[in-house]
């Protein structure tokens, strides 16, 4: 097992150089010239190349990607253009409210959704799965924006029962901190709710219809163990990859919702850096979304060999 | 049994409980960006100009009526000659860190103003030296009089001449300074500052005020808040939502198609703290066909007019006002000479002057930024525009920034360059043809688009040299004239964008920039 994990960690360094490079270059050749951002509308040609200067963004290519990556070889991410911080600082400051809204919103997701998917397929054809099914092609369809200007209007300005917009920190009170997550999570959850019940459902339906359900059934077994001991732990492979990938993806792509909520987040950051050209932000986000991805993947892997002891590493 | 001591301990505890909760008043405001950099020399973003007011000071201001006033100099003394000026400061001027504020902060500060800031730059070509007499005084030496030195030190918009510390102000002009003390009446809590998500500012309790009430951004800056806390909301409705919730108490600029929902609530007012708003322009590229020609510049004049552009930007009259005067209505320097018959959109003549021009029909680049709503609806009308007048336009839509990085480029329009692009200037800014940095017309040291006009920059090195002010406006209507002969660029019509804040709020005041002393919160 440790061989295997060694192997993985490994085999994901070229990955992230791979990214690292390509997230480089092609920023360097999009359009964009954060110099003249900064010197806004009344700057000379001269000014502007000063700044590029202190910048160094007047070096060539290949030199600002050598000091880049030597400065990421010991640890340093280097300084946004912008902000007078570090990156460290910056994505230091965004990770909380990024990690605890997609920890949250899966949360919701798995104890919502797998009930709902397990029951669809326990009650295959009934109303109870045209609902669920119905419920699912609604949460694909309406966009996350629709659903969150819906929830803000019916629970925070015409009931007022959470707050609009923001994000405390858990550090300032758990209450307040629980009260300005419960909208957003509910917002993305639903997405979440609508695959994790759909993958669940088509899982357990076809584990349902295994002989050794059947088996367990003729022996007189209770059938919410059946459902939840054999059926479910047999379906659990494909549904802990759904959960694991949409874990990672709102890691890094929580983009409207955070701006929908005004939570200063990773996804928020992202697209202010991109915005501004701000390329060090960029790069360092960027390279971490992949991070998380390579490990989020590897994570997604050992737990295959939790729920079916046939996988093994 | 609670004795009468107890009951008269709890009692006053609760009293001076809740007194201390009226003292403390911290105002939620959602200001038109986030604040990313803090530094309003190295940048002329408008969000790090208010965020200059909060944390500096500045020698003189503009006061409501456009006058520049002392603030935190208490007396100057103008030589007979006009060539010298003795600046004397207020007694009590302390730097956040408790250090007393003096003239040889001041020198260096001026200098990094003066090295970024296009007024600063022609007004240091009047300047022979600037020397310290003393702790609280310097004297600055002219080479040859000017009108600039007191306005200059008064100007009110990006860049202002914010007053810094020596050891900050020495920073390189074009390095961001890394140490936030100032002189204001704010604070900045750098240890809680957070992109994206706050910014908060705090009573700076050492502040001597000046005497004389408040005026725009002249008089006593007295502060009645103490805590000011700027929230990056960037979705506009949801900071509506926040302002209507009572979460917030302010949202410096809400979109004009949201005003009529703050409108409708009771408990919100609204309010036009500067009149003299922000003006649309168009901008040509002077070193690329067909621009180079004063002739077909001169079309687009003809073509044009401001109503469509207000209408289809701001579309609210209340807000917008039809104003041919390129230093703004309800300016000193207001005056419409020259304008006659232009920005009316007669395209017959504007054809007229295409074919005296031989324009081949060629189409004409026109940059169109689509993610900064007030600017969207530019780039269709203007295209729609020109094509009446004879123009064919290929309108090339991206993001801001794209846009931004591309007017920079004097490539041919094949190879990435550009014709024309849309933009919006705070009217602060552009009040006589020093400032407005589109009149520039020095070729390679002007602002992108680079036009080259000897005479115009003759017209604007005589206001420069003019102090008297009737003599200054005679000079702004040659300016005017040169200009119809040789347009720079071409001014789409001017605008307001009141603030909507909750009607606890009050003392909001008339300034070119949005300023938190004299505010209220009830």
């Amino acid at each position: 097992m440790f061989g295997y994990i060694l192997r993985r960690l490994l085999s994901a360094i070229p990955v992230l150089v791979i990214v690292a490079v390509l997230v480089f270059l092609m920023l360097r050749f999009t359009p964009g010239d954060p110099a003249a951002v900064i010197a806004g509308d009344n700057a000379s040609s001269e000014q502007i190349a000063l700044i590029r200067n202190r910048l160094g963004l007047d070096q060539p290519v290949l030199t600002q990607f050598t000091i880049w990556a030597g400065n990421l070889l010991t640890g340093n991410l280097g300084e946004s253009f912008f902000f007078k911080k570090t990156i460290a600082e910056l994505i230091a400051s965004r990770i909380e409210p990024t990690l605890s809204l997609a920890f949250a919103t899966i949360l919701i997701a798995v104890v919502v959704a797998i009930p709902l998917g397990v029951l669809a397929a326990y009650r295959h054809g009934s109303w109870i799965d045209r609902i669920v099914m119905g419920f699912s092609v609604l949460g694909f369809s309406v966009p996350v924006f629709v659903i969150g200007y819906l929830m803000i209007y019916v629970f925070a300005i015409t009931l007022g029962w959470f707050p609009v917009q923001g994000y405390q920190p858990l550090s300032q009170g758990f209450g307040g901190y629980v009260q300005r997550l419960v909208l957003p999570s509910l917002t993305l959850s639903v997405i979440y709710i609508a695959l994790i019940a759909r993958m669940t459902r088509a899982s357990v339906l076809e584990v349902l219809n295994e002989d050794y359900i059947r088996t367990a059934r003729a022996k007189g077994q209770v059938e919410r163990k059946i459902l939840f001991r054999h059926a479910l732990k047999n379906a659990a492979v494909p549904i802990v990859t759904v959960v694991g990938i949409g874990i990672a993806l709102l890691i890094g792509g929580v983009v409207v919702t955070e701006s929908v909520f005004a939570i200063p987040g990773l996804g928020r950051l992202t697209v202010d850096a991109v915005l501004a050209r701000d390329y060090p932000t960029i790069q360092a986000v960027i390279l971490l979304f992949s991070g998380v991805y390579v490990g989020i993947n590897l994570l997604i892997d050992l737990a295959y060999s939790l729920f079916d002891p046939r996988i093994r590493y | 049994m609670m004795s009468r001591w107890k009951i008269v301990t709890a009692a006053a505890a609760l009293l001076a409980g809740s007194s201390m909760a009226q003292a403390q008043t911290t105002m939620k405001v959602v200001m038109h960006s986030d604040v990313k950099i803090v530094d309003p020399i190295w940048t002329t973003a408008y969000i790090v100009r208010n965020h200059g007011y909060m944390i500096y000071d500045t020698l003189f201001s503009m006061d409501e009526k456009g006058e520049i006033k002392p603030q935190m100099v208490e007396s100057y003394t103008e030589s007979p000659d006009k060539l010298t000026y003795k600046f004397t400061l207020r007694d009590g001027l302390l730097w956040h860190d408790g250090k007393p504020v003096t003239s040889e902060d001041c020198i260096p500060s001026i200098k990094r103003w003066a090295a970024k800031d296009p007024v600063g730059q022609k007004l240091m070509t009047f300047v022979d030296t600037i020397t310290a007499d003393d702790a609280k005084s310097f004297t600055v030496k002219l080479k040859s009089p000017t009108g600039l030195l007191i306005f200059g030190l008064g100007k009110p918009s990006s860049n202002v001449p914010f007053m810094m510390p020596k050891r900050v102000a020495e920073t390189d002009p074009n390095t961001q300074i890394s140490e936030f003390i100032g002189s204001g009446p704010f604070v900045l809590k750098t240890d809680e500052w957070k992109p994206g998500d706050k910014i908060v500012y705090t009573r700076f309790k050492e502040y001597k005020p000046r005497s004389e009430p408040a005026s725009g951004l002249a008089g006593g800056k007295v502060v009645k808040l103490d805590r000011v806390e700027w929230l990056a909301v960037s979705d506009q409705q949801q900071a509506v939502n926040a302002l209507l919730a009572g979460e917030i108490d302010m949202v410096e600029q809400p979109a004009f198609d949201l005003i009529p929902l703050v409108k409708a609530d009771s408990n919100i007012k609204l309010w036009t703290y500067n009149p003299l708003g922000l003006q649309y322009t168009m901008r040509f590229n002077h070193t690329q066909p067909p621009f180079d020609n004063p002739k077909v510049r001169q079309a687009v004049t003809y073509a044009l007019n401001q109503k469509d552009f207000l209408e289809a930007t701001v579309g609210n009259p209340d807000y917008y006002k039809v104003c041919k005067a390129m230093f703004v209505c309800g300016s000193p320097m207001a005056t419409e000479k020259g304008m006659d018959g232009l920005l009316e959109s007669n395209f017959k003549k504007s054809q007229e002057l295409l074919k005296e021009a031989g324009y081949d029909g060629k189409p004409i680049v026109l940059l169109h930024s689509t993610d900064l709503q007030s600017l969207t609806n530019l780039g269709p009308v203007a295209k729609q525009l020109l094509e009446k007048g004879g123009f064919k336009v290929d309108m090339q839509s991206s993001d801001w920034q794209t846009v931004v990085s591309r007017r920079v480029r004097k490539d041919p329009v094949d190879k990435g360059g550009w014709n024309l692009m849309q933009t919006a200037w705070v009217s602060a800014d552009i009040l006589n043809p020093v400032m407005a940095g589109f009149f520039n017309a020095s070729c390679d040291k002007a602002a992108f688009g680079w036009p080259c006009d000897e005479q115009m920059e003759k017209l604007r090195d005589d206001f420069a040299r003019e102090p008297d002010p009737a003599k200054q406006k005679a000079i702004v209507e040659a300016v005017q004239l040169r200009w119809r002969e040789s347009p720079t660029h071409v001014h789409l019509g001017q605008y307001d964008v009141p603030i909507a804040a909750r009607s606890n709020i009050s003392g909001i005041l008339t300034a070119p920039a949005p300023v938190f002393w004299n505010v209220e919160k009830k």
